[in-house]
């Protein structure tokens, strides 16, 4: 893995007496779909928010290589600049769209800075210079491809908070990728959605990767949707690292599997073999 | 079949009497607890001390009167039997599409022709220039509280230091009308930003109650800094406005000279007039305009979730402080031209009272909207006006009654009533600030409010 867009190192999260997560050390690769999963409580959405700036690790170091070979150190930086210089944009588990505006305005937030640079911090925005006008139409279409990837062009004008739930998911994502991440962070995106409206998630997610030269980092519960698009995966549990591999790998590990069952295989056949002798008349 | 229905309809019919009756009822206790006390009881001085005398026939009557109306209008006007309203309501963009296209041209053109229509007089004229004061005042205070979502209960600071700041500068430096009222928008602009650093990570009530403090404390600055500012005594004798240089004095190289005309004092106001009207009308256009650029949508959207924007690489507290310098700075440009409009100002002028009205006047506007807010400053301006002229109620109570004491009474049932009616203010759609097809109002369910 010698071309990682993220390098996390000994991440620690501590609250007080709870550890969150605890001595986390993973990469992901550029151009991949990385999924952190695990039970729930297992410290996925805190990874998120050490990530994304919404919190100030205890301990460790989040570093990011953008394709430029810049890189920067996010545990440093806030969390607007994280979004802004280092090219990270993210989704929320609980959707938070701008309920009272409009897809369409919903996206051209999404360029604010851009947009900010070309009105010339407001001044030029204010007198109608040219160079604005045209980087508004340009925003205007980046909003535009953006709601025909996500099948929303349709519904552009109608407020984010009208749209039914899985719209909802997929224009926070058209959102996240107005902002031209290189990292786009999505926080169980197919929570909640029905099988239908799963698919068009995954399609969308498929379109973004073979098209945009974006990774991803996926928290995810539905196992049909991480073992169908990721690269790579990266349980958790109780806060910490239990495996790091392929989906086939992560599939027949024994710890995930006691993870998430509660104990392994041959327990429970123990288990069971002992209640039958039990039983037996 | 008939017999059948009449069956089924009169228990109900009967029912709705009882329900009506015994609301009515529960409403009349509720009355008799509060007016017990109030209306009930009065202390008497006499030569010995205070006694008590009891008016319990007035208690009675109030408790009557809340009987009578609450069961009238449960009875008849809250008929629950009927259809709700909701399914009628059209729809939001339509109500605004004739409000603007209609409304605001014929407001415009009131406002351009009110000083030469001849039923205008000085009175008239100075209710003008106060309701276009207001108008500005709130169409500033919209950008803090309706675009940004950040609850100001102490605009009267920016109002104020608009003020003092023209006073001073024009009064010490000399300074015309014109050269002064941006430098007073200016610093009025730093005060705002001053404010806004320390709030900056408050929100909702927390926020109204540091700005509130805000308020108070540049009243108190204003009031003790006694070498700077005057102190009680306030500023007096704020050099009168010129036009471009004539004063409106009667002699040699006065306006009314150099244009010919016979002197009159009605001719500064007139100029005052539409001065105040080119600075609200400024102010609307500049923040309708803002609205529309890249920081205004960023204030919406900042109202709307601020933990969104900040994943969207939005500067938050540049945003923020954006919104409280350029709402401060409308309250300074209004500040100065109060200034100059009285010749005389005091920390009296710039109480508590003043921000809670220009907060009414948005929150009864509908926040965000700018004609809901024209209407309301129309409405409030002038309905406080209106309630100062009501001697004619002494013909129904007596010459004994005092009308002016019944103003702000008044004034509370009214704001009340429209609450009620209308809870969201006159406006509650939001329109887009920009669309791909077609523009459609956004109803206030959906609006946040910032308070989160």
């Amino acid at each position: 893995m010698s071309d990682a867009i993220l390098t996390v190192e000994h991440l620690t999260m501590r609250f007080g007496g709870v550890m969150a997560v605890s001595d986390l050390s993973f990469q992901a690769r550029r151009g991949a779909i990385t999924a952190i999963i695990g039970p729930n409580g297992a410290g996925k959405t805190t990874v998120f928010n050490c990530i994304t700036g919404f919190y100030r690790p205890t301990e460790g170091m989040v570093r990011l290589r953008l394709r430029s070979g810049e890189t920067f150190l996010l545990e440093r930086l806030p969390d607007h600049e994280i979004a802004r210089t280092a090219r990270v944009a993210r989704t929320f588990q609980s959707v938070r769209l701008f309920a009272g505006m409009t897809a369409l305005e919903n996206l051209m937030v999404a360029q604010h800075n851009a947009l900010m640079r070309a009105s010339l911090w407001t001044v030029g925005g204010v007198l109608g210079l040219p160079g604005f006008r045209a980087a508004r139409a340009a925003a205007v279409e980046r909003a535009r491809y953006w709601l025909e990837q996500a099948g929303l062009i349709g519904r552009a004008d109608d407020p984010a908070g009208d749209l039914p739930y899985g719209a909802q998911r997929r224009l926070e994502i058209a959102r996240a990728m107005c902002a031209e991440p290189q990292l786009l962070c999505l926080d169980e995106p197919a929570a909640g959605l029905n099988p239908r409206e799963s698919a068009e998630l995954t399609a969308l997610l498929d379109r973004i990767r073979a098209q945009h030269a974006v990774s991803i980092l996926l928290i995810e519960h539905d196992m049909s949707v991480v073992m169908e698009i990721s690269d790579a995966i990266v349980v958790l549990d109780y806060g910490e690292k239990i495996a790091d591999g392929t989906p086939a790998q992560v599939r027949d590990d024994s710890r995930v599997i006691a993870a998430y069952l509660g104990v392994a295989d041959e327990e429970v056949e123990a288990v069971e073999h002992a209640l039958q002798a039990g039983t037996a008349p | 079949m008939s017999a059948s229905a009449d069956a089924v309809a009169r228990p109900a019919t009967r029912s709705r009497l009882g329900h009506a009756l015994r609301d009515a009822l529960l409403m009349a206790l509720v009355a008799l607890a509060l007016f017990g006390p109030l209306l009930g009881l009065k202390t008497v001085p006499v030569t010995a001390g205070l006694v008590l005398e009891s008016r319990w026939h007035l208690v009675a009557a109030a408790a009557a009167i809340v009987f009578a109306g609450r069961f009238l209008l449960r009875y008849l006007v809250w008929r629950t039997d009927r259809p709700s309203g909701k399914a009628a309501r059209p729809a939001a963009g339509v109500a605004r599409g004739w409000l603007g296209k209609t409304l605001a041209p014929a407001l415009l053109l009131t406002a351009l022709a009110w000083p030469v229509l001849p039923t205008t007089d000085r009175y008239l004229l100075d209710i003008g220039i106060l309701m276009l004061t207001y108008m500005m005042l709130a169409w500033g205070l919209n950008v803090v509280v309706g675009l940004a979502g950040l609850l100001d209960l102490g605009y009267v600071a920016f109002y104020a230091v608009g003020a003092y700041s023209y006073a001073l500068l024009a009064q010490h430096f000399g300074w015309s009308f014109w050269i002064c009222l941006p430098l007073a928008g200016i610093l009025t602009a730093f005060a705002g930003i001053l404010l806004g650093f320390p709030v900056l990570r408050l929100r909702g009530d927390y926020l109204a109650i540091v700005t509130l403090a805000f308020g108070e404390i540049i009243r108190l600055i204003l009031l003790n800094w006694y070498e700077f500012t005057g102190g009680p005594n306030g500023i007096s004798g704020i050099p009168r406005p010129s036009f471009f240089g004539l004063p409106f004095t009667g002699g040699e190289g006065g306006f009314a000279a150099a244009f010919g005309l016979e002197h009159s004092p009605l001719h500064r106001i007139v100029f005052l007039y539409y001065v105040v009207l080119g600075l609200a009308l400024a102010t609307l256009a500049f923040t309708v305009r803002l609205r529309r650029l890249p920081v205004g949508m960023a204030w919406e959207a900042l109202r709307e979730d601020e933990i969104a924007c900040r994943s969207l690489g939005i500067n938050t507290r540049n945003t923020k402080l954006t919104a409280f310098a350029i709402g401060a700075m409308f309250g300074g440009f209004a500040g100065s031209f109060f200034a100059t409009r009285q010749g005389f100002i005091s920390p009296e002028s710039f109480v508590f009272m003043e921000s809670a009205l220009i907060l009414a006047i948005v929150v009864l506007g509908g926040l965000g909207s700018q004609i809901g807010i024209a209407v309301a400053a129309l409405v409030m301006i002038g309905g406080i006006e209106l309630l100062r002229n009501l001697a004619w109620l002494k013909a129904v109570f007596g010459p004994d009654f005092d009308p002016s004491l019944y103003r702000m009474l008044l004034f509370g049932l009214a704001m009340v009533t429209i609450m009620v009616w209308k809870p969201r203010g006159l406006v509650s759609t939001r329109m887009p600030s920009i669309q791909l097809a077609q523009r459609k109002g956004i109803g206030a369910d959906l609006v946040g409010q910032g308070r989160g």
